[in-house]
């Protein structure tokens, strides 16, 4: 906001204390339902379901968990979802800054009108692709295997524009005098252009995991065995049949959640960066 | 040449995927939009039918598609000005030069929005219990009486639009601070000088400067709101009262529930051409407005 | 670079030398809480069968329906699935069952004439049999014996006139925030019930005929419970406890399935163990049908392994393992033989089921059965809940089955011009 208008001590510390208010307040809310996700799953079951409800466990247990591990076997649903987004990460990763280099510094017939193309098809929601992807993916037999999720996330228009973004920064000149020394297009890729992408290839990557981890609706289509579910699949499938079951439901949500928030606590540095570098600089 | 050669194997497998897994896809969807393909046609292929634009006109005469319509815009009218009107006021308190620990609360605040969107609406599903969820004992200690927010026709939107604002408002404050950022300070300080009050600066120098970004904000978050689909699926899978199917649900619903899949393809066009319609009418307004 | 590539070696070929299986795996999908109790029956089996081993996947009805078509659509359906006898129709339509008659007629277990017929018609489709029943389902009247008493009736009531007075004297006598009967919005079995026990079918011809005076006329009787206050306007997931409301008096009657003998009769208070029973579902004008429900074991088509999940099969339908199967979890089994065990011959409470399923009809046998009756449930929420007229309603779920229907009268009509054209070509 504007500067503070210093009318005196006093309305300087009461602007203050309601900014501070304010924050507290937004924080509290937006941390509360976790927070209370967290105390829930730590409590004996059927110890949510009271009157008044209660928001610290009246004893610490691990039984949902277990619970969750043992009955459910969640750890496999668990390692199904590091499976499939670390795949997607590597794999989209490659391909994506390949593809947003080139565009931002090789030249080829018809490089500007195809990047407007795929801007253009940004438009596009990607439900619209799913229904005809499945009758293809089942024609090649890649339905309820993990490839099945896997492939259709190998590329991003939003992440080929992210590289290109930044690969535009890229001073031409490094790339002509590598040429000029007689490097090939692929060295001078990896051994120069590669390492000054990092910044941007650190945030692609925690973008493309975190989208892929949190992935709903294609694993939900594509997935049709159980045993191949990834965790939110496997926590809606869960929330319908076990409805009662609160506690062991928040285990479930925290479990899913905790990896992603963890990974965005450590590099959210980088993910706001990539965030503002797609939204703001278009 | 030959650079030119590397440069397409360097573009083509990103072009190829997105090709067959995407455009492909999406213009077979456009032919499957033309045909009645359902479980009959899956059977047998010979019960396929072409009916060229019969999908669409049918949906434009089936009542449950117009109220799919209506909730995913009841939900996109309230549920984008609340968000943005959160983002924006969450962004401005995080600016204020007097607030401390600012990098706490950003990642606080913005900590909704990288968490799964599944595990939240099961936990909403619980906290909004009529009868045990901490929403309804919060309004008793107000006086409020206890509200079925998910078994109620009226309630159950206005809890998915709050679960919506309350994920994804910290995605917007980050925008919405880089925009405030990149205000000059020197304007402030000139209408400081000349005695305008804060509120005046909002509305003169703030608001003004940050067009652009309002309206970038304004069009991700619209074209995102009209994608409703997992709260629905998670939290309500439409009831009551087929209040809260928003037309994505109702795309699933024909398409993998039914298998209508070329009603179901004529619903994800037509929704497409909504958004469409809808986003570059905001952006003619937005450069109307010389906010573009 | 080599030493990466001898290490995944390694690993694939550990992976690879896993426990070498070589019996046979028969892969069954069951639902709901039958899913549990038939995972403890399958050691036996797997002992009785040494070279067959069955793996077992757990359904959610809430969830069956949608994973079986796509598995279909995925061609990624099981060897042997429970399925609900109102899908069978469906899946036999869409050619994914085999046929069992061969398999029945050469069976020493499987005796068809040993089946409720009713319950065995479900199974039939143009003439063929698709599926085995493995156990029945239909729905009847559950209700406190105190309460009515209270109320002035030493007899559960047999006709509609006597269960409306019935229920009319119970809310005068208990008073608000108490009701007569408990019909979940959620379910679309009460209103089904009383619209089978019309004269008039439901769809005629492959046209809806859900505008007929007697689908009018079971409506008005459903809906008017709701408008006279003898019905609570709540789905299940609105009450917190059924049971517990059950036997706190919230209620007095309560239209449900065979499960619940066994639940009522776990959470039964002491001093009101004997004050509940069961009776069949009263009709317009004497004891009415009910819903030939229950579910199927069906073999599918395209599985490798039809002949040893037929063992499964004939397994599942000997009447003492159905015996074991009804005593753990309350199913009622299709066959008359095992009714003739003693514990289901002096169960009082099965008794009133025994007496209704011999009056039980089946539903239509479309592929789009499950979504009319959908329709159907929608329609009556919109009249109990939305405030929807009766004859609106009646009005647009007749139009809209109509035009679900719509695909099916022209494939059929389709099929007869085939036919007419080649009349070698061989049904599906």
């Amino acid at each position: 906001m504007s500067a503070a208008i210093r009318g005196g001590v006093g309305e300087s510390r009461g602007h203050a204390l309601l900014v501070h208010a304010g924050l507290i307040a937004l924080t509290l809310l937006s941390l509360a339902p976790l927070l209370w996700m967290l105390s829930v799953s730590f409590m004996p079951a059927g110890g949510a379901s009271r009157f008044p409800p209660p928001l610290l466990p009246s004893s610490i247990t691990l039984d949902n968990y277990r619970a969750l591990f043992d009955r459910i076997g969640m750890g496999g649903y668990f390692a199904n979802s590091a499976l499939v987004a670390s795949a997607i990460t590597l794999l989209s990763l490659l391909i994506n800054t390949m593809a947003g280099y080139a565009f931002a510094k090789l030249r080829f017939a018809g490089r500007e009108r195809i990047f407007k193309l795929l801007l253009a098809a940004l438009v596009i929601p990607s439900q619209v692709a799913m229904l005809p992807l499945f009758l293809m993916l089942k024609q090649m037999g890649l339905v309820n295997s993990y490839a099945g999720v896997v492939v259709p996330g190998l590329a991003s228009i939003f992440g080929i524009f992210l590289v290109r973004q930044y690969a535009r920064s890229i001073p031409d000149e490094l790339i002509e005098a590598a040429r000029i020394d007689g490097a090939g297009e692929w060295r001078i890729f990896f051994r120069i252009v590669l390492p000054m992408l990092k910044p941007v290839l650190v945030t692609l990557a925690i973008f493309t995991f975190m989208g892929s981890w949190n992935d709903f609706m294609w694993p939900l289509i594509v997935l049709t065995d159980q045993t191949n579910y990834t965790l939110p699949v496997a926590l809606a499938s869960l929330s319908r049949e076990h409805i009662q079951d609160v506690e062991m439901m928040m285990a479930g949500a925290v479990l899913t959640v905790l990896p992603v928030l963890l990974l965005f606590l450590m590099l959210q540095r980088y993910y706001i960066q990539g965030l503002l570098l797609g939204s703001v600089k278009g | 040449m030959k650079r030119s050669l590397v440069a397409w194997v360097f573009v083509g497998p990103a072009l190829i995927v997105l090709g067959v897994f995407f455009g492909l896809p999406v213009f077979a969807a456009l032919l499957l939009s033309l045909t009645d393909f359902d479980l009959y046609a899956l059977a047998d292929w010979r019960n396929l039918r072409f009916v060229g634009f019969g999908n669409y006109i049918e949906l434009l005469q089936t009542p449950l598609f117009w109220k799919s319509l209506g909730n995913t815009f009841y939900f996109v009218i309230v549920g984008v000005p609340l968000s943005i009107a959160v983002s924006l006021g969450a962004a401005l308190l995080l600016n204020a030069p007097v607030a401390r620990f600012r990098a706490f609360f950003r990642t606080a605040l913005f900590a909704p929005v990288v968490t799964t969107l599944v595990a939240v609406a099961v936990i909403w599903r619980y906290l909004f219990h009529s009868s045990y969820g901490l929403v309804n004992w919060a309004l008793g200690h107000v006086g409020i009486a206890p509200i079925d927010w998910l078994g109620d026709p009226q309630w159950a939107m206005p809890t998915i639009i709050l679960l919506a604002v309350w994920k994804n408002f910290g995605y917007n404050m980050v925008i919405f601070l880089a925009g405030l950022q990149a205000i000059p300070q020197d304007l402030y300080e000139a209408a400081r000088i000349d005695g305008a009050s804060r509120r005046r600066q909002f509305w003169h120098i703030t608001l003004p400067m940050l067009g652009p970004v309002l309206m970038v904000v304004g069009v991700i978050t619209v074209a995102g709101y009209f994608q409703l689909f997992a709260e629905p699926y998670v939290m309500t899978r439409g009831d009551p009262l087929q209040s809260t199917v928003s037309v994505l649900y109702f795309m699933f619903e024909e398409g993998f529930r039914w298998w209508n899949l070329g009603r179901a393809s004529a619903v994800a066009f037509l929704l497409f051409l909504i958004i469409l319609a809808i986003t570059a009418a905001m952006m003619r307004f937005g450069r109307k407005k010389g906010m573009v | 670079m080599r030493l990466i590539a001898v290490v995944l070696c390694v690993v694939i070929g550990l992976t690879a030398c896993r426990r070498v299986d070589d019996r046979v795996t028969i892969r069954f999908w069951a639902m709901g809480r039958e899913a549990e109790v038939v995972g403890e029956l399958i050691p036996q089996f797997e002992r009785e069968h040494p070279g067959l081993r069955v793996e077992l996947q757990q359904i959610p009805w809430t969830a069956a329906h949608e994973k079986l078509l796509t598995a279909y659509a995925a061609d990624a359906l099981p060897d042997i699935c429970q399925l609900g006898n109102t899908w069978v129709p469906e899946f036999a339509e869409l050619n994914a069952l085999e046929p069992l008659q061969p398999y029945v007629d050469a069976s020493g277990i499987v005796d068809q004439k040993d089946y409720f017929e009713g319950i065995w018609d479900t199974n039939v489709v143009d003439g063929r049999l698709y599926g085995v029943p493995w156990y029945v389902d239909t729905r009847l009247m559950f209700y406190r014996k105190d309460l009515l008493a209270a109320a002035g009736y030493d007899h559960p009531p047999k006709t509609w006139a006597e269960w409306s007075a019935a229920m009319t004297a119970i809310k005068r006598q208990r008073g608000k925030d108490t009701y007569a009967i408990l019909l979940p919005l959620n379910e679309f079995e009460q209103l089904l019930s009383l619209a089978l026990q019309q004269d008039d079918p439901l769809l005629r011809d492959g046209r809806s005929n859900l505008d007929s005076p007697g689908f009018r006329r079971a409506l008005g009787f459903y809906a008017g419970m709701f408008e006279q206050g003898l019905a609570p306007p709540m789905s299940e997931t609105q009450i917190s406890n059924v049971w517990d409301e059950f036997f706190n008096g919230m209620f007095v009657f309560y239209v449900s399935g065979p499960w619940n003998i066994r639940e009522f009769r776990k959470r039964a208070p002491a001093h009101l163990k004997d004050a509940w029973g069961t009776a069949p579902l009263p009709g317009p004008d004497g004891l009415g049908a009910g819903i030939a429900g229950g579910t199927s074991l069906v073999l599918f088509r395209d599985s490798p392994r039809k002949a040893a999940a037929w063992k499964f099969v004939e397994f599942l339908s000997r009447p003492e393992i159905q015996q074991k199967f009804h005593a753990e979890i309350g199913d009622l089994p299709p066959r008359r033989s095992t009714w003739e065990h003693p514990e289901l011959r002096a169960d009082p409470y099965a008794a009133a089921f025994r007496d209704q399923l011999e009056r039980v009809k089946p539903t239509p046998k479309v592929l789009e059965w499950e979504r009319v009756v959908q329709e159907m449930r929608l329609t009556s929420e919109r009249v109990v809940r939305g405030g929807q007229s009766q004859d609106d309603a009646v009005r647009a779920l007749d139009a809209s089955v109509d035009a679900l229907l719509e695909k099916r009268r022209w494939v059929e009509s389709q099929r007869v011009a085939r036919m007419k054209a080649a009349p070698s070509e061989s049904a599906p």
